[in-house]
């Protein structure tokens, strides 16, 4: 048995993270069976395989608190504080002496793929509960030796054991430990119905250093005598960079050296300002693509019919959907970008054969498997210290600049900080791909849905990701596509859920565009259901039944279908659905479900001036077992103003190889003023948690554009949604 | 360039290129990182700051300009011993996610009380226009009502 002190990362426990294997890998699949795939990733989202090792760290102190070291990473969505709740219950100790921080990459294993897909409760939650009461044993274990009793004889309770005769707190045990027994086991675990931290809407653990702006993001990091570096990047799409001359760079102030690689050039200098003024004296030659991209040929790509297509979903037959009675209606979503306050970048230190990168990144594991790769070192040699991310959205799933940023300070043999200029993160980040939908369907006499069918087309999502070849690793890309069939991160929201329909199918289209594309919160969520909810009210007015009854009436009595019927009942009954509404305001409604989450929205429209201002949206969400019940209301509310944005403002299109517009206030994101009152109301069915961060941000869009046909009469089937006001 | 000017109430001495961002001079030089950079071009309101009583965009003010100013801060809006209501308002209404864009709205937010002392939510609009894509608007605006009954 080990001996280890506690003051010295005395506790290494090491728990595998339970993430399942979500498909099945290595079975070429036949059309059914590629369904039955989709299925699952619809259900539960994609292989996040569990052959990698992923590990938790918890650390006693000497004054009794404990170190959580989360291999999961806190961009906003609360998970250091839902972990530290989930632990505190099981670990019988005060909710407020458990830090989180992160884990690095070179102190222990972490996450070896991302954190994302709203899946960072639902994943640790056993595992987590599991560890926590494995440390209790531990620290009971080890008090019974420190009294001279048996530890059956003694409990644990708010930070202390206690014996019939003596108690210590785990800070005396903390201190008078010398040896720890590592191989203790414990899986009994409390009755959710015992749980006294978990469920409570404890504010944020993270909460009082943000306030007072000490809290330390990726672009904060430091390291002592740290350089500047600033990068060339290619200025339009295709460019690939063949050469640079230094020109007069090297002269400029404040230069210390001009870094020339085999596929980028920069300065590095003694500030930012001095880095950013010397690049632009360097001399790059491009190689430059034929043709540049325009927003044309993005728009003949991302098109129904085009692409591969696979059927993604499939029950009865939907041949009948042709000729007359066969309604069919198109929908659009436009090219976006991720917004993220806190620019991409990393500060790294390159000393002899190691390097630490800190930055703010959603795939540590894989950054540090990158920079290994480029600049041949060993992965333990290789610290990625994740820091707080200012804002993800699945903007941090790429992170190419650590490379920059090591290859930088290795070439100057000091530490550089290298970071994307907020123009580079339009133009050379990643940007969410369009979609374009088609729903047809046929009523029948009694306004029942006979047949409905929904093809999506977008490009890139989960493809073209080095996520996507993390799971399916070892094998091609175009083999995984085999298997999975279709970008699952593009058709995310995608399939019917109504089925209590006879006959449903959807396919989806995917085809991969001449530049990046890939993951934005809730992925393909907000357009398919924009597209799928917007057609569902067209058909119930089309037939003269209310919104809500006609998707009552075609959710199956399931546990599924159940559960989104509650959700559409419970926000609607809130929002007083059927009110009569104040002069010059409309009523609409949409739901969705998302990692097994559903979600129902109500919105309030008016307009002014030809404006649509959104005044209220009532939410009603039923993520399982609630951890922090505050926190999932602070999500609800996030994705539905970032939803709304994307609903009412956002686009970019392509001009000549370049993102249109590439600056905020070109790019409009919701303010202030356009933020509506929000009201959230949380079932909570089942024993699990399951995701939160994604899936309200599903029905925003058709919520608002079926309140707006309810105010106007008018359908609007492109988002960014826009009244012809002439 | 050598350049004086005070932050929270400490007198500074830098020597920096004369256009530099002050951002880049409280960040980067005076190593105080509570002020974020968030596009470079004044739109975004990640590094609002206050020089002589006004909110201002640091990211688009030359250095050379702070001369002889007073400059506030995020690490300098709270004494020792009190946080400024606006941050006392903002830990009640549990407002941040991310947290990155948080002090340069409580910065805008506290020079808005400074000049409106109770503002109308339009008022709050027309003043509020920093950017925060966690979407956490609705408690800012719930927040800042809390602020004015704190003061």
């Amino acid at each position: 048995m080990k001996k280890k002190t506690v003051n010295r990362r005395g506790f290494i426990l090491k728990t595998g993270v339970g993430l399942g294997v979500l498909l099945g890998v290595g079975v070429i699949a036949c059309g059914p069976l590629r369904r039955t795939s989709a299925q699952k990733v619809d259900e539960g989202p994609p292989g996040y395989k569990n052959e990698y090792e992923a590990f938790i760290w918890f650390e006693l102190q000497q004054d009794g608190s404990i170190i959580l070291h989360s291999p999961k990473v806190e961009m906003g969505q609360g998970i250091f504080t839902a972990l530290a709740q989930i632990a505190a219950d099981e670990l019988e100790m005060d909710f407020k002496n458990i830090k989180v921080v992160h884990a690095t990459t070179a102190h222990g294993p972490i996450d070896s793929l991302s954190t994302g897909g709203s899946l960072t409760v639902s994943s640790l939650y056993q595992p987590l509960r599991e560890l926590a009461a494995t440390m209790r044993e531990m620290i009971k274990m080890n008090a019974a030796t420190i009294m001279g009793v048996s530890a059956n004889t003694l409990t644990v309770k708010n930070g202390e054991v206690i014996g019939t005769n003596a108690k210590l707190s785990f800070a005396e045990i903390a201190t008078k430990s010398t040896n720890w027994n590592l191989k203790i086991k414990e899986s009994v675990l409390k009755s959710p119905k015992d749980f006294t931290v978990i469920g409570k809407p404890l504010p944020r653990i993270d909460l009082v250093p943000k306030v007072k702006g000490e809290t330390l993001y990726g672009i904060d990091s430091t390291f002592p005598d740290m350089l500047f570096g600033s990068v060339v990047r290619p200025p339009v799409f295709g460019a690939i960079f063949k050469s640079a001359e230094v020109g007069n760079a090297s002269n400029m102030p404040g230069v210390v050296k001009v870094v020339i690689e085999k596929d980028f050039a920069g300065v590095v200098a003694k500030s930012r300002v001095q880095a950013e003024d010397a690049k632009k004296a360097l001399k790059i030659n491009w190689g430059m693509p034929k043709k540049l991209v325009k927003q044309a040929d993005v728009d003949a790509l991302v098109k129904v019919g085009v692409g591969k297509d696979v059927k993604i979903q499939k029950e009865g037959n939907t041949d009948i959907l042709k000729g007359e009675g066969t309604i069919t209606r198109e929908y659009f979503s436009p090219l976006g970008v991720h917004g993220h306050i806190e620019p991409n970048g990393a500060a790294a230190h390159f000393q002899g054969d190691k390097v630490v990168i800190k930055m703010s990144t959603q795939v540590a594991s894989i950054t540090r498997d990158e920079v290994s790769k480029a600049l041949k070192l060993d992965k333990e040699n290789v610290d990625i210290q994740s820091q707080f991310l200012g804002g993800g959205f699945g903007r941090r799933l790429q992170t190419p600049h650590a490379i920059e940023a090591a290859l930088m300070s290795k070439a100057v043999g000091k530490p550089v900080h290298v970071f994307f200029e907020r123009t580079e993160e339009f133009q050379n980040g990643v940007l969410r791909p369009p979609t374009h939908n088609i729903l047809k369907a046929k009523l029948d006499a009694n306004g029942t849905i006979e047949a409905i069918e929904h093809h999506t087309a977008s490009a890139d999502v989960a493809f073209n990701s080095s996520i996507l070849a993390n799971v399916f690793k070892p094998l091609s890309a175009s083999l995984a596509e085999g298997i999975v069939g279709a970008d699952f991160g593009a058709w995310r929201g995608g399939m019917i859920h109504y089925k209590n329909i006879k006959n449903y199918s959807t396919t989806a289209y995917h085809k991969e565009l001449p530049f990046q594309t890939s993951w934005w919160r809730g992925l393909g969520l907000l357009a398919n259901t924009f597209a799928i909810e917007s057609f569902m009210d067209e058909l119930a007015h089309q037939s003269k039944q209310d919104p809500l009854a006609f998707r009552l009436k075609h959710l199956a009595d399931d546990e599924r279908g159940q559960s989104i019927k509650n959700v559409l009942k419970a926000a609607c009954e809130k929002a007083g659905w059927g009110k009569s509404l104040p002069e010059g305001r409309g009523i609409g409604l949409a739901c969705s479900i998302d990692v097994n989450t559903p979600v129902a929205q109500v919105a309030e429209v008016e307009i002014k001036n030809g404006q649509i201002k959104v005044k209220k949206v009532t939410c009603a969400i039923d993520p399982g077992i609630i951890i922090n019940p505050d926190g999932v209301k602070a999500q609800s509310e996030g994705a539905i103003i970032m939803g709304l944005s994307a609903t009412l403002f956002e686009e970019v299109t392509i001009k000549d190889g370049k993102v249109i517009p590439n600056a905020f206030g070109y790019y409009p994101i919701a303010y202030m003023r356009d933020a509506p009152e929000i009201e959230v109301i949380l079932l909570s069915s089942g024993d699990k948690p399951r995701g939160v961060g994604e899936p309200p941000i599903g029905p925003i869009g058709a919520a608002i554009a079926n309140a707006v046909f309810n105010l106007t009469g008018k359908r609007l089937n492109k988002i960014p949604l826009q009244m012809d006001i002439s | 360039m050598k350049i004086d000017f005070t932050v929270n109430g400490n007198p500074q001495t830098v020597d920096v290129p004369e256009n530099m961002p002050l951002l880049w001079v409280i960040r980067d030089v005076l190593d105080m990182k509570g002020t974020k950079f968030g596009c470079g071009q004044a739109a975004c309101g990640s590094c609002t700051i206050h020089i002589d009583g006004d909110a201002v965009r640091s990211c688009s003010f030359a250095a050379q300009y702070a001369q002889n100013k007073h400059i506030t801060t995020i690490e300098g809006l709270s004494t020792a011993e009190k946080l400024h209501p606006v941050q006392q308002a903002w830990i009640e209404e549990i407002v941040p996610q991310c947290g990155y864009c948080q002090p340069g709205f409580m910065m805008s937010v506290a020079n808005l009380l400074d000049k409106i002392p109770n503002p109308t939510d339009e008022e709050i609009d027309d003043y509020i226009t920093n950017i925060c894509r966690c979407g956490t608007y609705y408690r800012m605006r719930k927040a800042i009502h809390r602020a004015v009954q704190l003061k």
